[in-house]
């Protein structure tokens, strides 16, 4: 074991410029700790996506409603697996509860997690389905049955007046969550911005950055679920839906553009001690993760694409196909580029000597907890979990609904109760 | 209408606890590690003398042996950096390595305008931002002012080493937590000096009781233009450096 980081580390002593501190050749958060932002960030923005259905009214997004929240869910899920995988010694995480230190942000991560999953999520959930839950452990037979019943937590009353507690319920738990997806994300980015030391992250505007570049990723991912998942199941895409989610895409990453563009102006006009350091950082080591992916293919080309089709389908009612491919393509992109800002702000801040002298370089593994594959497999599994929550929760006809403005009806058979209205 | 306003409520008490919460975070760790309160009984510092230090880089070897620090070049509790500053402005550093052929050679290059060597360690920060980051408390200050840690209890998240402005940390392979200088506390604590201290042929370190008013320590205070490694993160370190050049991070 000890060989084998030895043997890597050799192998990127050849490729360090100029000096850094002998303990710093070591890059010691790897492609682990880029994967947790991300997945957080997935969380935050498919749950701001479901907010914009309960908090703010708009009906067009309907059909992502039930959607974005299991999406949510199973990222959620999946959240603390690359932290634990990453320490020294996951067996002796549990310190973290028992004897947290309330000057350290980290410590806070199981706090905050814990909240966020049973005091937001599992219980949002809870009420969107609670009545179809009811209905499905009546209707079916067999294991399902059971499932259902158990999920419902045995509770069967679906009397107006639950109804209405529901809907009381869901508001409430919307209004705490907004306020819970931020502090979710955000604290994400202060894990990063409150290291003094590191001038990559040492700012305050991180904590902001990363949480509208959750929102640009929550959404963007719900919408691709949504245009691969619907003619899966033999739906039918909903376009009117598409487009305003689209839409509220769009301003999200003009936000999230603006503001990164701000830091980057700040940084430059200041230009401080590390500026040397940071530019030959950028122009050598990230100028194909920064310059490349994260901004042009992930924020000027989506929002050129975008851009194109709002103009073109009002002069010229752009075909929907063609509209539905431009949309697909745009955010398929900024996936990529918001998964590479995650890179640049993880790796990037290691790569630079804190002496300002100097830069190492990151070497991926390919097998290994720290390596690629194991990656790929974080990555996935939310899918995987997604794939079984949506067999056991099934959104269908919501997500088949027409949303275009009218109050949503169930299916028959299943029950024939409203969609919880916003 | 109802709702928006609830709404606005929320948010505005989530805004405030957060800010409150905010300032607990900022508060707590420098009252809890005050650095005025131990200036009764012991607190421990160390000196450089730049000057003195000719590169020969006995203390790294003594460090690693008295420590169990591992051979390989990407661990130091402690190193020497080798400056080189050229006429045209050009800075070259390097640290040195633990044998004599890694020490580039300079002296007879005319475009050499002054040229020294740096012994870097742990700072013992006042302040320390490794303390504040350690999410189980593994990373600790000691009542005499030294910053330990404790391996039966760190979880190996590296945020420290991330925290550390000077690169004073490294993940040990072996018992995958975090490590570093410890002014040699075993041996301190029992009235000795720590390993680099004894062996350095020139004394260019020194190391002993800052609030002592007649030591090397107090002495080397009181002769000396003193500096500070990175003075305006407000880390207050504890290795004081005489005759430290501007060029020196
Ligand atoms: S020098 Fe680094 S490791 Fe040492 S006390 Fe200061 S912050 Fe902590
Ligand atoms: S690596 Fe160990 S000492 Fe450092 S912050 Fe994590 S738990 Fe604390």
């Amino acid at each position: 074991m000890t060989n084998e980081i030895f043997k890597s580390l050799s192998e990127i002593l050849p490729q360090i410029t100029g000096f850094i501190y002998p303990n710093e050749i070591e890059i010691h958060w790897g492609m682990l700790i880029v994967v947790y932002p991300y997945i957080t960030g997935v969380v935050a923005g498919a749950f701001i996506l479901a907010s914009l259905v309960k908090v703010f009214n708009v009906k067009e997004v309907q059909p992502l409603y039930r959607l974005s929240l299991l999406t949510a869910l199973s990222y959620l899920l999946v959240a603390p697996l690359p932290l634990l995988s990453h320490l020294g010694h996951p067996e002796r995480s549990y310190e973290m509860f028992l004897t947290p230190q309330p000057s350290s942000a980290m410590a806070m991560f199981g706090f905050v997690y814990a909240w966020y999953l049973m005091a937001v999520l599992l219980l949002e959930i809870w009420f969107v389905y609670r009545t179809d839950l009811i209905a499905w452990a009546e209707s079916e037979s067999g294991p399902m049955k059971w499932i259902h019943k158990v999920l419902s937590l045995f509770s069967k009353d679906r009397s107006e007046g639950a109804l209405a507690f529901d809907h009381k319920a869901l508001k409430t738990i919307t209004i705490v969550g907004i306020p819970s997806a931020f502090l979710l994300h955000g604290y994400v980015g202060f894990i990063f911005g409150s290291i003094k030391a590191n001038p990559w992250w040492s700012s305050v505007l991180i904590p902001i950055v990363f949480l509208f570049s959750a929102i640009v990723s929550g959404v963007a991912l719900v919408i691709l679920l949504y245009m691969v998942i619907t003619p899966l199941t033999g739906g039918k895409i909903n376009m009117k839906c598409v487009d305003k989610a689209v839409d509220f895409l769009f301003y999200a990453v003009i936000v999230d553009f603006s503001l990164e563009l701000v830091d980057f102006i700040h940084r430059v006009y200041q230009s401080e001690e590390e500026i040397k350091i940071l530019s030959e950082m950028v122009m050598n080591k990230l100028f194909m993760s920064l310059v490349i992916i994260q901004v042009l293919l992930g924020m000027i080309l989506p929002l050129g694409i975008i851009s194109v089709t709002k103009i073109f389908k009002r002069r010229f009612s752009l075909n929907e196909d063609l509209r539905k491919m431009l949309y697909f393509i745009s955010v398929l992109l900024i996936q990529f580029g918001i998964f590479a800002t995650r890179w640049n702000v993880v790796i990037g801040g290691q790569m630079f000597s804190k002496s300002f002298r100097g830069l190492t370089t990151y070497k991926m593994e390919i097998g290994g907890i720290e390596g690629l594959l194991y990656a790929l497999v974080l990555l996935v599994l939310p899918i995987v979990i997604l794939t079984v929550l949506l067999k056991i929760l099934p959104p269908w006809k919501e997500m088949k609904g027409e949303g275009n403005g009218k109050e949503l009806t169930g299916e028959a058979p299943l029950g024939g109760m409203h969609a919880p209205e916003a | 209408m109802d709702g928006r306003r609830k709404f606005l409520r929320n948010a505005l008490a989530f805004l405030v606890s957060g800010s409150a919460l905010g300032g607990v975070l900022k508060i707590l760790p420098s009252s809890a590690l005050a650095k005025e309160a131990s200036r009764t009984g012991k607190w421990y510092g160390f000196g450089v003398s730049v000057d003195k230090c000719i590169g020969c880089t006995r203390c790294v070897e003594a460090c690693k042996t008295e420590n169990d620090v591992p051979k390989e070049p990407f661990y130091f509790r402690t190193w020497v950096e080798r400056y080189i500053i050229r006429k045209d402005g050009e800075v070259i550093v390097k640290a040195v390595e633990t044998k004599p052929e890694g020490v580039p050679e300079s002296a007879s290059d005319r475009e050499v305008l002054r040229s020294f060597f740096v012994p870097k360690l742990c700072n013992q920060c006042a302040d320390p931002p490794c303390v504040q980051v350690c999410p189980v408390g593994a990373t600790f200050q000691t009542k005499d002012g030294v910053v330990l840690v404790n391996e039966k209890t760190c979880i190996g998240c590296r945020y420290c080493i991330q925290a550390c402005p000077y690169g004073a940390r490294y993940l040990h392979p072996e018992t995958r937590t975090a490590d570093k200088c410890t002014f040699c506390y075993h041996r301190v604590s029992q009235g000795l000096l720590p390993a680099c201290v004894e062996v350095c042929p020139t004394q260019a370190r020194i190391f002993g009781d800052l609030n002592s008013g007649a030591s090397v320590m107090a002495r080397f205070r009181r002769m000396n233009k003193i500096h500070v490694l990175k003075p305006a993160l407000n880390t207050e370190p504890k290795v004081y450096y005489a005759g430290l050049d501007g060029e020196v991070r």
